[in-house]
């Protein structure tokens, strides 16, 4: 038996994007630069799909750029925008804490250079407000970089209003959508957005494939310098079997978004009930801003790796976001943005439910969990503390 | 997962002499939650010998296996035995560990150091201080 809670992390291709890709592969292969009748029929096939996605973001085909993914996406929109922000002089970012680390780390690159960064804190619940956005912006504010959905804890932002706030005081608004295109109604014009990232693999298309969409005016900065492929603004061939899949994946994930977002948060509510009556616990994320499969927990006691390895073998697939299994021993940067101290942060579950889950295997989920953390707790030297009154706890019981 | 040997995950999900233990000669306890692995090691020794040892560990898997790992290398043995083991014999018991996650055998070594000095202390045994480095701090894990 597996059970596969980590459609954060990534998810099963569907079989409509296998079959969507599989002609790219051994019959239409042409490389769509070239001029012949197989290299012609791929690029039709890419333009086709660049107006499908573009339709389904509500904007333009020209304003798409096929990227190998949301990190690349990310890199070349904060660059992109730092590099026009750099010519007007002005240097100023406006960004979150708890943002994904191809964020993070590009904003790193370019404090080295000299921008400023200013992260808004993400309050308990970890959500930021347009007014905190509003007062941030300063003269010389040339982007703000705010995550659509966090990919760890599931809190949804306001992204039009955020958007709103940037397109009032005429700066650039990024969002890294990567955890809720597919998942959430998206329009980039409607909610103000002027750049936005996706990737395939997190709404059943393939990896190694997404999309950043600039609105027109902005002028990108190529990370890849190349042919003359993406309007000259990304070198190498276009991958278009991963192209094809992404397309139909994007399509078919927003037919079902109504339907499946149902289904997702009735087990996400089950889930988040069963867990909350784990002694000494809490759920990360704003409660009701909140992705629909997204679970997060964090429990008093115990590490989140050896959950994770004890859940594994149960046949329960999960993910901590708990600094061990990521080869860094710092707990997750996100659950320190949203003020858990570390040694509860390093005590940490994410569940990514996906329409494949099912009621009976969120019982199990529910069952193995509260025996898992008993377990962990009983041999516990901090636990055994705390339960005999020798130290506090810190999450109520 | 592949991320650790047969013999980690063995230790880990069928961890020996885990628990506490009354009235114990020699209690250890070393690490830091911050950092996401405290292990205490609980002590029985008769006629310097090490006749029974229990631990309780608060961390990751290669925390686990490698407390339970010591208390087995230790057991039955003399306090000097005891005192001479290194990390290096934990990770080599355990066919190995990533190295991201050695400090884990380094503070297995430390807890039962950590214990035996307790041992001495309370027995009024005299020692070499060297051989007790302040291993009260896991300040080389997170920086925190």
């Amino acid at each position: 038996m597996q059970i596969y809670v980590d459609n954060a992390a990534t998810t099963r291709i569907s079989k409509t994007a296998i079959d969507a890709m599989l002609p790219y592969m051994d019959e239409i292969y042409g490389n769509p630069s070239s001029l012949h009748s197989v290299g012609q029929r791929a690029n039709e096939a890419l333009s086709d799909a660049r107006e499908r996605v573009a339709k389904l973001l509500g904007c333009e085909a020209r304003e798409i750029t096929f990227t190998s993914g949301g990190s690349e996406a990310d890199n070349q929109a904060i660059v992109s925008a730092a590099r026009l922000g750099e010519k007007k002089g002005k240097k100023h970012i406006i960004s979150t804490a708890f943002e994904h680390h191809a964020v993070l780390h590009t904003l790193n690159r370019l404090e080295k250079e000299g921008f400023e960064v200013t992260l808004l804190d993400v309050h308990e619940n970890g959500m930021i407000t347009p007014e905190q956005v509003e007062s941030a912006i300063r003269e010389d504010t040339c982007l703000v970089t705010i995550m659509y959905a966090n990919n760890e804890i599931g809190s949804v932002q306001p992204i039009k209003e955020i958007g709103g706030v940037c397109k009032k005081h005429g700066v650039i608004f990024h969002t890294d959508a990567v955890q809720a295109a597919g998942h959430l109604h998206i329009n980039v014009r409607e909610q103000n957005i002027d750049m936005l990232s996706l990737s395939a693999h997190k709404f059943h298309g393939p990896k190694g494939v997404g999309v950043l969409y600039t609105t027109k005016g902005i002028v990108l900065t190529n990370l890849i310098e190349g042919g003359a492929q993406e309007r000259g603004k990304r070198g190498g061939t276009e991958n278009i079997p991963a192209i094809m899949g992404m397309t139909v994946a994007l399509e078919e994930a927003i037919t079902k978004i109504d339907s499946n977002s149902l289904k997702l948060a009735k087990m996400r509510d089950k889930l988040i009930a069963g867990l909350s009556k784990i002694p000494h616990s809490i759920l990360n994320g704003d409660r009701y801003s909140r992705l629909a499969g997204n679970v997060h927990f964090c429990f008093e006691g115990i590490e989140g790796e050896s959950l994770l390895l004890l859940l594994d073998d149960k046949g329960i697939c999960a993910s901590s976001g708990s600094a061990c299994t990521s080869g860094s021993l710092d707990p997750s940067h996100v659950l320190l943005a949203i003020g858990r101290p570390h040694e509860i942060a390093h005590g940490s579950l994410r569940l990514t439910l996906s329409e494949e889950n099912t009621d009976e295997e969120v019982e199990y989920i529910i069952k193995s969990v509260k025996e898992v953390v008993e377990y962990l707790r009983g041999i516990s030297p901090i636990w055994n503390d705390m339960i005999n009154g020798r130290k506090p706890f810190v999450l109520k019981g | 997962m592949a991320l650790y040997s047969e013999k980690v995950m063995d230790h880990f999900r069928n961890p020996r002499n885990v628990g506490t233990m009354e009235n114990a000669d020699g209690i250890g306890e070393v690490g830091n939650a911050k950092c996401g692995d405290i292990m205490k090691i609980y002590l029985k020794i008769d006629n310097d010998i090490i006749t029974d040892v229990k631990f309780e560990t608060f961390g990751c898997g290669s925390a686990i296996a490698s407390s339970s790992m010591a208390t087995e290398l230790i057991k039955g043995k003399p306090v000097s035995e005891a005192l001479a083991l290194t990390n290096r014999a934990v990770v080599e018991a355990l066919d190995g560990l990533p190295p991201h996650k050695i400090h884990c055998s380094v503070l297995a070594e430390e807890a039962i150091k950590s214990a035996l000095k307790d041992y001495y202390d309370k027995n009024g045994i005299a020692y070499d201080k060297k051989l007790f480095p302040d291993c009260e701090h896991c300040d080389h894990c997170c920086g925190t």
